[in-house]
């Protein structure tokens, strides 16, 4: 190695450390702020609460035993909503490649489920499969499956059309097209939709638990809401932020690896 | 007589349907290659060259005439002819082994002795340290060899060359243009190259078929009789007076577009 190359190496390693220190000088002076927006009297605690008394709220639960079986409520609702509504997804686009006419019809369908809300659903959800966990983790798959289903599918379509023309030129079957160049080649695409899928279905299931839940954080939050304690709200608002970012974090260490195979 | 010819095109036209409108692509083309025989088609860009090929190998069938290969019809006969693409369009997911098996898997023939056969054109030329290797560590000329080793696996009887050396460097581009007119002909092999490059084509072939501009049909068909290999040809006597023939011949009405 050049004397160069470590300098360039050193200047690139520096850089990067610099970014990771500003990005936690930043988090905490966030922190500062909002910790003495409070104390200096600049604004109500009452209302924005505080990170002293987040963290205290956050105590309170656990030492009444609430902390986990909230979480664990959540992140159990979430895995369930995510993991389902991605094979779901997976399979419904699998099935509209193999069947380019029933694609066609069923296009504008896809792109008016795609445009409504999901929340919209909500209520009659709750009619048809009960106020309970079911109702949250349909409203966590029906949000992350319709997205996934078309970014999926567009992935299989843009499959290079040099590709497609050798499986033809080999002679092979569409379902030896598939297996051997449209999923290899598409693995990247269901890659990210997986991230998008997963910040989907926690809107769902957050959504989900504020409609009829009595556990969760989503829950949380609104009876948080209701009673007019910020303090909690806050505390959930802080806890889904970290549940949210190690789940997002575990599905890119996972798609790092998986792209790695499948390289580019 | 019959069963030497190896391609043979009677009278073919080809019609692209598309809604706003149909365009000819080929127009009573008649062309035939023996056995043995490594024929050339230039013609000017657009013209319908890379049609023939389609038309050979059975992508898509002829509007007008009729298309025999190996004395079938090209869909019969799909399974003995060999396709080379422009780009090498390898797997970037699979190691060049798996993707020189690739033919042989998807037509059901992975057996032992034609895995043993594939890895011996490995070996034989110069791949075989690479069998392990993804093809993002090939360069480009090496990645277009391990295209045609894939196409060579399963042992067609005609192979079609669809401008494969066309995205290669100059340099890289005369060396294997030599090495792989070395293997077809060391293989007995028939070939159809489709090419825009004139040099290219009398360097490589016995014969060159040059096209109208479209709808495509053969204007002029040129013998080429030069020694040696493809690069030795290049400087042989009477290289250049075949390129001067064969450029008078093609239809310049595009230049400059």
């Amino acid at each position: 190695m050049s004397a160069e190359h470590r300098r360039y190496l050193s200047r690139l390693r520096r850089k990067n450390r610099l970014v990771l220190i500003t990005r936690l000088l930043l988090l905490a002076a966030l922190i500062a702020l909002w910790e003495c927006a409070g104390r200096l009297g600049l604004c109500d605690p009452f209302i924005v609460s505080s990170p002293a008394r987040v963290l205290e709220t956050i105590g309170g639960l656990y030492a009444a035993n609430d902390l986990f079986p909230h979480i664990l409520t959540t992140f159990s609702e979430t895995a369930a909503g995510f993991l389902s509504g991605t094979a779901i997804g997976v399979g419904i686009a699998v099935l509209l490649w193999f069947c380019p006419f029933a694609e066609r019809v069923l296009d504008p369908y896809l792109v008016v489920l795609n445009a409504l809300p999901k929340i919209a659903l909500g209520p009659i959800l709750i009619v048809w499969v009960g106020a309970g966990a079911e109702a949250i983790i349909v409203m966590a798959l029906l949000v992350s499956t319709v997205v996934t289903v078309m970014t999926v599918l567009s992935g299989f379509m843009e499959t290079p059309p040099g590709l497609m023309r050798l499986m033809r030129t080999l002679g092979a079957s569409r379902t030896q097209t598939f297996i051997k160049a449209v999923l290899p080649s598409s693995v990247p695409t269901i890659m990210s939709a997986l991230k998008i899928s997963v910040g989907m279905s926690w809107v769902g299931v957050i959504v989900g638990e504020y409609l009829v839940s009595k556990r969760g954080l989503g829950y949380l939050i609104v009876y948080g809401g209701q009673v007019f304690k910020l303090d909690l709200v806050m505390a959930s608002i802080v806890i889904l932020c970290a549940l949210a970012a190690v789940m997002y974090y575990a599905v890119a260490a996972f798609e790092k690896r998986i792209n790695r195979r499948f390289g580019r | 007589m019959l069963e030497d010819m190896i391609a043979q095109l009677d009278n073919v036209s080809l019609i692209y349907h598309e809604p706003s409108r149909e365009t000819k692509a080929v127009s009573s083309l008649c062309l035939a290659v023996r056995r043995g025989e490594f024929v050339s088609i230039v013609g000017p860009s657009g013209c319908g060259k890379t049609s023939v090929l389609s038309l050979l190998s059975g992508l898509y069938p002829p509007s007008e005439g009729s298309v025999r290969v190996l004395g079938l019809t090209p869909a019969e006969a799909r399974s003995r002819v060999g396709y080379m693409l422009q780009r090498d369009e390898l797997l970037e997911w699979r190691t060049i082994e798996r993707n020189v098996l690739l033919g042989l898997e998807i037509k059901k023939r992975l057996t032992r002795e034609s895995r043993e056969k594939a890895m011996e054109l490995l070996e034989k030329y110069g791949l075989g340290d690479f069998k392990r290797a993804y093809p993002a560590a090939l360069s480009g000329g090496m990645r277009q060899k391990a295209a045609l080793i894939r196409t060579l696996a399963f042992g067609p009887e005609l192979l079609l060359l669809d401008e494969p050396f066309s995205a290669l460097d100059y340099q890289t581009r005369l060396m294997l243009e030599d090495e792989v007119r070395t293997i077809i002909k060391q293989g007995g092999l028939t070939a159809i190259l489709v090419t825009h490059d004139i040099s290219e084509a009398i360097a490589m072939s016995d014969r060159v078929a040059v096209f109208s501009s479209r709808p495509a049909r053969v204007k002029r068909e040129f013998e080429v009789r030069l020694p040696g290999s493809a690069f030795e040809r290049r400087s042989a006597e009477g290289f250049s007076r075949l390129f001067d023939e064969i450029w008078k011949e093609l239809d310049h009405d595009e230049r400059g577009a």
